[in-house]
């Protein structure tokens, strides 16, 4: 018997079944953040584009959305994801031995879109962890470089011991067609660096801001504040995008929980132009 | 050919339970328990209410013995078809690293089909919502659809609606034009107690066929259209008539929320009883050695503090925020999200409320403070 009322779904890979991965390297960034590399033990995910993010599960203790932070360009199906400790699932995935299994499942969400800044200039402004969703896009500009005029990275963090990627970031420095400057909030006497707020090297660097594409991400604060300050100078609200936060559960749009405003922020984001991001981070408690 | 519309009585609704089961199906209809019109697996047709009514009220349910036998004379109960589409709790997988591999086992996907038997117009439309939600994205919800697909709805249209009810304020109304494999109109009065059914598909044209019943009437159809459209004059509730989607958006940052919060007592039952609120969270359990995982998945409320809990602290911690966020989602940003409203006004959340409180006067004070504004 066929049921006019009940439509028939087409039934695709199961969304919510993660796929399971081994950790075949393990890479200490600071003292509370570790890269880990993610050989899938069977099939691989789909390829990702920069600035979508995985659902990562410690099998037994729980999943979370974690950004891909490796390069785009690589097609071996090895994911490279940074994880900053701050709970259990967290505790228990960066503590995955070389060896140890984990599950992810994606990749989810919307991508930084590096391809649109061709022909003008790409601005990346990093606080934090915020680094890890832009290490891809930066290495997406880099491997088709010609196309792209300056490409600007401001990466900052609370003090050096709290910068990740170091190694990679001391090899962008010394490359002629990439302009790095790091900053850090606070420092002892020996860091060689600039000691102030990402917004500072933001606001020295020439800019044309109507041929300018422009992402952030890191906290909150540190975005609305780079945000207004690149609007001031002129870049169109619709050309800085800006990678949002908040709690996700399932990462497919159906636990409700990534709700900003009319956004949900595992599909709508966690990319969001801040044209649409700014008249939600504009309410409290939203 | 069998009839597209006829009329069976309460004998055959009864027959067409033990015809439901024969072809196979789990039936799920009205019944009374506890003092309340619940919907439960019925074992056999004589498990439906009939003779019971509800009296409703904002923060009242209370089941009243009906002079007649009338079956689906009675409106929105404490649990909707959510329950059995898309359960409060169920296993997703389970997960096994006994010998250092990872190995996931998903829940195997039910394979009972399901017929719903009295599917209010509303509960209709609010599974639509689901499927837009749960089934009409990008990544369908497997669980979800293999409980989705293949169900048969028997619609009953409202003749009776109650108290709490609006669903006419939120496009809907009390008769469910299309969307079911059948659609039954009650009647009691001294030609006797019947019912109008209206065939929507050939699973229900065979249904009928098997069914003792007699051609529909010139007469019979004015009936049903005079009670049906009586009903839409009959809602015990109103929307104000303004466009609710802005109104929400532009009330964000209006006082009325703490008003709301001074009574709100974010027990999350609003959220529970909606037929359309999808929200869930995980939860993974171990056996000692850790070896051996499972991931459940639980309703969850956005009344609950810790749903916009980011490492640092929750988002929402006001219960004002906690509110507004619910019936904005409801009648504002589902369009955003979805492309409907997250409301079909079926008032289950006004009767459940414990403290009475009541989304369409939420929106009537919103609305009377949003002109009030335009007017200074
Ligand atoms: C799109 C996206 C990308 C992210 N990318 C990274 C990344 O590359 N590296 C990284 O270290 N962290 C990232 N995070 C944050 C990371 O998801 C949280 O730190 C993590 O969920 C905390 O889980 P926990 O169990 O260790 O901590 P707890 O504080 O114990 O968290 C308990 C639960 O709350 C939820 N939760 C808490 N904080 C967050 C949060 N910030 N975001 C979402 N859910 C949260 C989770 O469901 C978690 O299981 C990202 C978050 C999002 C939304
Ligand atoms: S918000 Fe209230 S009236 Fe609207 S569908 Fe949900 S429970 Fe029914
Ligand atoms: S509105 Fe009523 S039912 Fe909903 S959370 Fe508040 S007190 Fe509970
Ligand atoms: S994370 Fe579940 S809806 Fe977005």
């Amino acid at each position: 018997m066929t049921t006019a009322a009940a439509p028939t779904h087409a039934r695709r890979p199961d969304p919510m079944t993660p796929v399971p991965h081994r950790v075949i390297e393990r890479r200490r960034e600071t003292h509370d953040t570790v890269t880990l590399r993610l050989a899938p033990t069977g099939s691989a995910l789909p390829p990702f584009r920069p600035g979508q993010f995985t659902m990562l599960l410690a099998p037994g203790v729980g999943e979370v959305p974690i950004s891909v932070s490796g390069d785009p360009t690589a097609t071996d199906g090895v994911l490279e994801q940074t994880i900053r400790v701050v709970g259990a699932v967290t505790r228990a995935l960066t503590g995955t031995p070389v060896g140890g299994v984990v599950g992810a499942r994606g990749p989810y969400g919307t991508e930084w879109d590096v391809p649109s800044a061709r022909g003008g200039d790409l601005v990346l402004v990093g606080g934090g962890c915020g680094l890890a969703p832009l290490r891809p896009a930066l290495l997406e500009a880099l491997a088709h470089r010609a196309h792209y005029r300056r490409v600007v990275a401001v990466l900052g963090a609370r003090d050096p011991e709290n910068l990740v990627f170091a190694d990679q970031m001391a090899r962008w420095r010394r490359r002629a067609d990439v302009e790095v400057h790091v900053t850090v909030d606070r420092a002892g006497p020996d860091w060689p660096g600039r000691v102030d707020l990402v917004t500072a090297p933001l606001a020295e660097t020439a800019l044309e801001p109507a041929r300018t594409v422009a992402l952030l991400c890191g906290p909150e604060v540190m975005i609305r504040r780079c945000a207004a300050l690149l609007l001031d100078r002129g870049v169109p609200a619709t050309r800085v995008r800006v990678s949002l936060e908040r709690n996700m559960k399932c990462g497919i749009g159906h636990c409700g929980h990534c709700q900003l405003g009319p956004l949900l922020l595992c599909r709508d984001g966690p990319v969001v132009p801040y044209s649409a991001a700014a008249p939600q981070l504009a309410v409290r408690e939203l | 050919m069998t009839d597209r519309v006829a009329v069976i009585d309460h004998s055959a609704l009864v027959e067409l339970v033990g015809l439901l089961h024969a072809e196979g199906y789990v039936v799920v209809g009205p019944t009374l328990r506890e003092n309340a019109i619940v919907l439960a697996e019925l074992d056999d047709g004589d498990d439906l209410v009939s003779g019971w009514g509800v009296d409703t009220e904002a923060g009242r349910y209370r089941v009243v013995r009906r002079a007649d036998d009338a079956v689906f004379a009675h409106s929105a109960g404490p649990q909707s078809w959510k329950s059995f589409l898309h359960p409060a709790r169920r296993r997703l997988l389970s997960t096994d690293t006994s010998d250092g591999d990872l190995t996931v086992e998903p829940e195997p996907e039910p394979s009972r089909r399901m017929a719903f038997l009295g599917v209010r117009p509303c509960d209709l439309v609010a599974i639509g919502v689901l499927d837009r939600v749960l089934a009409g994205g990008r990544y369908p919800d497997p669980g979800y659809t293999a409980r989705r697909d293949g169900v048969l709805v028997i619609v009953a249209n409202c003749t009776e609606p109650g108290a709490t009810c609006f669903c006419v304020s939120m496009g809907g109304g009390p008769r469910a034009p299309a969307g079911f494999d059948l659609a039954l109109t009650e009647r009691v009065d001294d030609a006797g107690h019947r019912f109008l059914v209206e065939v929507g598909s050939a699973a229900g044209e065979e249904l009928l066929a098997a069914l003792p019943h007699r051609a529909a009437t010139d007469a019979d159809l004015r009936v049903a259209d005079d009670d049906l459209a009586d009903a839409a004059e009959h809602m015990g509730r109103a929307m104000p008539e303004v466009d609710l989607r802005a109104l929400l958006v532009d009330s964000r940052e209006s006082p009325h929320w703490a008003e709301v919060a001074s009574r709100c007592l974010a027990c999350g039952n609003c959220t529970m009883v909606c037929p359309t609120c999808f929200c869930t969270t995980t939860e993974e359990v171990t056996d000692l050695t850790g070896e051996h995982g499972e991931r459940w998945q639980r309703w969850s409320s956005c009344f609950d503090l810790d749903f916009s809990y980011l490492h640092g602290g929750e988002v929402r911690t006001s219960r004002q925020s906690r509110y507004r966020q619910w019936m904005t989602h409801k009648l504002s940003t589902w369009y955003d999200q979805f492309g409907s409203s997250g409301c079909v006004g079926c008032g289950r959340c006004i009767v459940w409320c414990p403290v009475g409180i009541d989304i369409t006067e939420e929106a009537a004070s919103l609305t009377a403070l949003a002109s009030r504004e335009v007017g200074t």
